[in-house]
């Protein structure tokens, strides 16, 4: 027990949430059942592209245990999966996926019926007895692809957009060197070890419309709801069980979650889908995959003139509740921690026959800094440059802060890159990863034969982006707090994160702390757990609330004590002299007590304004974002026969403001590095011509399992806390993550003799034998 | 095939008489015939091992088994793990080395490193990781998973 009994922030705290999850008590979706509840099966195209020419349910009807079997024609009142409220954008609402599939089917997977029945075996049973009759229509399969006709007079490019900022011609022409790279990033997801779910259920009695199994954006997708249903927002909540992980993907609005709602008011009874993996792998939002055409000018010394850069967006059959968003985000972040004096990004926003896209940890930025870093390697070669050296050479120096990027677009928001020295952290890892010892240790293992390499990636995070979020929070009458919160849990340890900001800020023992998150009818406002804001939005409202709650108990006590409130401190849930702990003191749950309405005494138990009782409700307001970075530094080894790549060292060395529980931070980056390391190496969603997808299993879809996660070494900084928020802090669910591709393709290119080799991720054991070959046939004779 | 047979599960001790069709997995009935939710189904393809419960001794994926061939089998779950309050040292190491995160793999991992350490106490380390590498988890990156069970291992042995 640490001296302070009371001082929780930067302590590695056991998790609050462990408990009932190794003991099994904890509710995933799956595990709740209410009575009388139906299960439903999705009916789901097994063409990539075509018209829907007849659906025949009949005999599905007519089978067992089954209630209901639900075409488009039965929920034609019900439009398409809204985008978020924030996210409105009109040219892509026509490219919305229907709840079931309207006319066409636009991928392996899109959802053409639902059955609902009274075991999930016999639903399963009659939905393999829906038939579907479907005239195919050509496939699109590729974002390279010219475009097609996604409908009559609209075409499959849904979009092009534009961001720059400088005179990008100027800059080319007066560059000393153009280099072009070509460079594809494979088409990933989070793939969480849980499926989805979703239960819907309507309480007649209370007119209560409730939708079981949210997670991540609680409030966001009560918003879509709202409006989709045309309910009353008092009318629909939205509830969150435990979550088995989300990574962007899991809590966005799926038609599922749809159709469990509709079909609970309109069968009379609650209704239960759990997805299984082969439609998660098929159905659950991809993302990653893009194809750029970058251009850098630079000057004769590797300064970076201008940034130019075509790329191509592959979205999927639909446009899903995110809009445009993973592509605004790669043009926002493509010149990432360097001084880039003229940009220009051109993105083709094209729909294809494939599972629809949305965001995947660090989303646009793994893809944006895979480019970005690739493009600092082709520098560093074209002019013989040392790699760290050509780095330091771009990178926005401490004193620029805060650096402000301006885009010409009116409707793209600036970047302000609030603190940081980028420098610094590329220093402090790159003595920490011993790289000077390092690089003379490859060269001497190549010289023996081996391949082996070392790559950097180096980029800026984003998170804890507003506008507001906030907390409301009471201590009971046994001095146990509550903090109501809008935040979600997705496993990242929102709880655990929540308590400590409390505890500190107040004045009691984490454990004694219940944080409540994820129900719409607790609070009215939440911004959930997306794009790292947790930590920031909430964990400031949280540290808001609890510091008017305390200032609350210490007026308080210095009534009931007779004592200065000055001289007043909190520790470990009671109230003391700040200059004699062993006098007299008074806990937090007596002036509760005190303090409640009605309580007996003079001058207490008024609530006559504010929170009634020994609570608060405190929020915290912000317009702009914060900016963590990190340094990503791997050595790899390759097997000449086999392409297979090993990872010898990975290290994430990233600066997170301030540092809640570096426990808690390091399983975030540790986590998110061989999740990256999946996405560098050996997982991609493959699609045949036909748009057939390949990976539908676990067997197919490769995620790295412990003798593919190499130990990670972690360098944690708190060198530029920001200041934007009173406690600094800068989050750290994306940077474990975010550089992986890049740093692993550097480290594939330095091995083979060619850095810059590697155009395309993930790079399986067969595009490495591809890059071996080339290798060899560039420089015959050697071995 | 949709007959129902008559089987008895004796599952952390308790018997469950129950009557379930011969096509229903062991996972399903676990879970919903018995109740007992802490077993979780992360793939039903036998890949990810987050079903791995103990049948006579031994880890099994119960996605993969049908309950019927279990009639008369003493299974464990994570639910039987404690001791009373006593969390059990690879529940205590787990919590003490912040190996879960979503915790939705946890029991999982749990019932094949119980499985096997009870059963090869001095198991080396390379086949430890051999086994342990036959589940997935996608949220800790492993290593926590590692030094958890390496130090319930240790515990263990000294028991």
């Amino acid at each position: 027990m640490a001296a302070d009994k009371t001082a929780y922030l930067g302590r590695s705290v056991e998790r609050l949430e462990d408990p009932p999850l190794v003991t099994g008590a904890a509710r995933f979706v799956a595990d709740i059942s209410f009575p009388g509840q139906l299960h439903m099966r999705v009916v789901r195209s097994s063409y990539a592209h075509g018209e829907i020419i007849s659906i025949d349910t009949s005999e599905a009807r007519l089978m067992p245990g089954v209630v209901a079997v639900w075409t488009a024609e039965d929920i034609a009142d019900i439009g398409p999966v809204d985008f978020r409220a924030d996210r409105a954008a009109e040219g892509l609402k026509p490219y919305r996926q229907p709840v079931l599939a309207k006319g066409r089917v636009r991928y392996v997977g899109d959802p053409v019926a639902a059955v609902f029945a009274e075991d999930p075996y016999l639903a399963e049973d009659a939905a393999e007895s829906v038939v579907i009759e479907v005239e195919e229509l050509p496939v699109i399969v590729s974002a390279d692809d010219p475009p097609g006709e996604f409908a009559a007079g609209r075409g499959t490019e849904a979009a092009v957009m534009h961001h720059s900022y400088g005179d990008i011609d100027a800059a080319f022409a007066n560059a000393e060197r153009v280099i072009a790279l070509d460079l594809r990033t494979g088409r990933h997801s989070g793939v969480p070890m849980e499926t989805r779910g979703a239960i819907g259920r309507y309480d007649a009695a209370k007119d209560m419309l409730e939708l079981h199994g949210a997670a991540k954006v609680p409030h966001r997708n009560q918003e879509t709801l709202v409006r989709m249903l045309g309910r009353d927002p008092s009318r629909v909540h939205v509830h969150e069980c435990h979550v088995g992980g989300g990574f962007g993907v899991r809590g966005e609005l799926y038609p599922e979650d749809i159709l469990v709602l509709v079909a609970a008011m309109r069968l009379g009874r609650p209704v239960k889908w759990i997805e299984d993996r082969q439609e998660h792998l098929m159905c659950a939002n991809q993302g990653r995959e893009q194809h750029h055409l970058a251009r850098v000018a630079v000057d004769a010394e590797g300064r970076i003139l201008g940034i130019d850069d075509e790329f191509f967006h592959d979205q999927g059959g639909y446009v899903r509740t995110h809009g445009s968003n993973v592509a605004n985000r790669t043009m926002c972040t493509i010149t990432g921690p360097y001084r880039v004096p003229a940009f220009r990004a051109v993105c083709h926003f094209r729909l294809t026959n494939k599972t629809p896209c949305a965001t995947y940890r660090a989303p646009g930025r793994y893809e944006s800094t895979f480019v970005r870093e690739r493009l600092m390697d082709a520098i560093a070669t074209e002019l013989g440059i040392d790699p760290i050296e050509v780095r330091k050479r771009n990178l926005i120096a401490a004193d620029e802060m805060p650096y402000t990027i301006a885009f010409d677009e009116p409707h793209v928001s600036d970047m302000v890159l609030d603190s940081g020295d980028y420098a610094g952290l590329l220093d402090k890892a790159a003595a920490a990863f011993g790289w000077e010892a390092l690089r003379v240790e490859l060269d001497r293992r190549r010289a023996d034969g081996e391949l082996v390499g070392a790559g950097i990636g180096m980029f800026v995070e984003e998170g804890g982006r507003g506008p507001t979020d906030g907390a409301r929070i009471a201590v009971d009458a046994n001095g146990d707090v509550e903090v109501i919160t809008g935040g979600a849990s997705l496993g990242q340890g929102f709880e655990t994160t929540m308590a400590q900001i409390c505890a500190e800020a107040l004045g009691v023992d984490y454990r004694r702390v219940r944080v409540i998150h994820g129900h719409t009818d607790l609070i009215p406002y939440g911004i959930g757990a997306h794009a790292t804001r947790a930590t920031v939005m909430t964990g400031s409202a949280v540290n808001v609330a609890a510091l008017m709650v305390r200032e609350i108990a210490i007026d308080a006590a210095a009534e009931m004590l007779q004592t200065p409130a000055d001289e007043l401190d909190i520790n470990d849930g009671t109230v003391v002299r700040r200059d004699g702990p062993t006098g007299p003191s008074v806990t937090l749950g007596e002036i509760a007590r005190r303090l409640a309405p009605g309580a007996a005494g003079p001058g207490q138990g008024d609530p006559g304004q504010g929170n009634p009782g020994l609570a608060a409700e405190g929020f915290f307001t912000t317009k702009d974002t914060v900016f963590p970075y990190g340094v990503h530094l791997a050595v790899v080894r390759i097997d000449r026969g086999t392409g297979q790549v090993a990872v010898e060292r990975f290290m994430v060395a990233y600066d997170v403001g301030r540092a809640v529980n570096p426990m808690m931070i390091e399983g975030q980056l540790v986590g998110g590095c061989i999740q990256g390391l999946g996405g560098a190496l050996y997982e991609e969603f493959v699609y045949d011509e036909e748009g057939q997808p390949m990976a539908v299993t676990l067997a197919d879809y490769l995620v790295p399992s412990l003798r593919e996660a190499p130990d990670i070494e972690v360098l944690i900084t708190e060198d530029a806390p920001s200041p934007l928020n009173p406690l600094g802090l800068k989050s750290a669910g994306e940077g474990g993550i975010n550089g992986v591709g890049a740093a692993i393709a550097g480290a594939i290119g330095d091995a083979i003799g060619d850095p810059g080799a590697v155009r395309r991720l993930p790079l399986t054991p067969g595009r490495v034998r591809d890059l071996l070959r080339q290798a060899d046939a560039a420089s015959p004779g050697t071995p | 095939m949709n007959g129902k047979h008559d089987i008895t599960l004796t599952i952390n001790g308790q018997a469950y008489a129950i009557r379930v069709e011969a096509r229903r997995t062991l996972a399903d009935v676990i879970r919903e015939e018995c109740g007992q939710t802490g077993t979780h189904l992360g793939c039903e393809h036998g890949v990810c091992g987050t079903c791995t419960v103990i049948v006579d001794g031994a880890p099994v994926r119960s996605c993969l088994m049908f309950a019927v061939q279990c009639d008369g089998a003493k299974i464990r779950t994570v639910e039987g793990l404690a001791d009373g309050e006593e969390p059990h040292p690879l529940q205590r190491a787990f919590m003490e080395h912040h190996a879960l995160q979503c915790g939705f793999c946890t029991p999982g991992f749990l019932m094949l490193a119980v499985g096997v350490l009870e059963r090869e106490p001095d198991i080396g380390d390379e086949d430890l990781l051999d086994i342990l590498s036959s589940n997935l988890c996608r949220c800790t990156g492993y290593a926590n998973i590692v030094k958890a069970v390496r130090a319930a291992a240790a515990q263990m042995r000294r028991r």
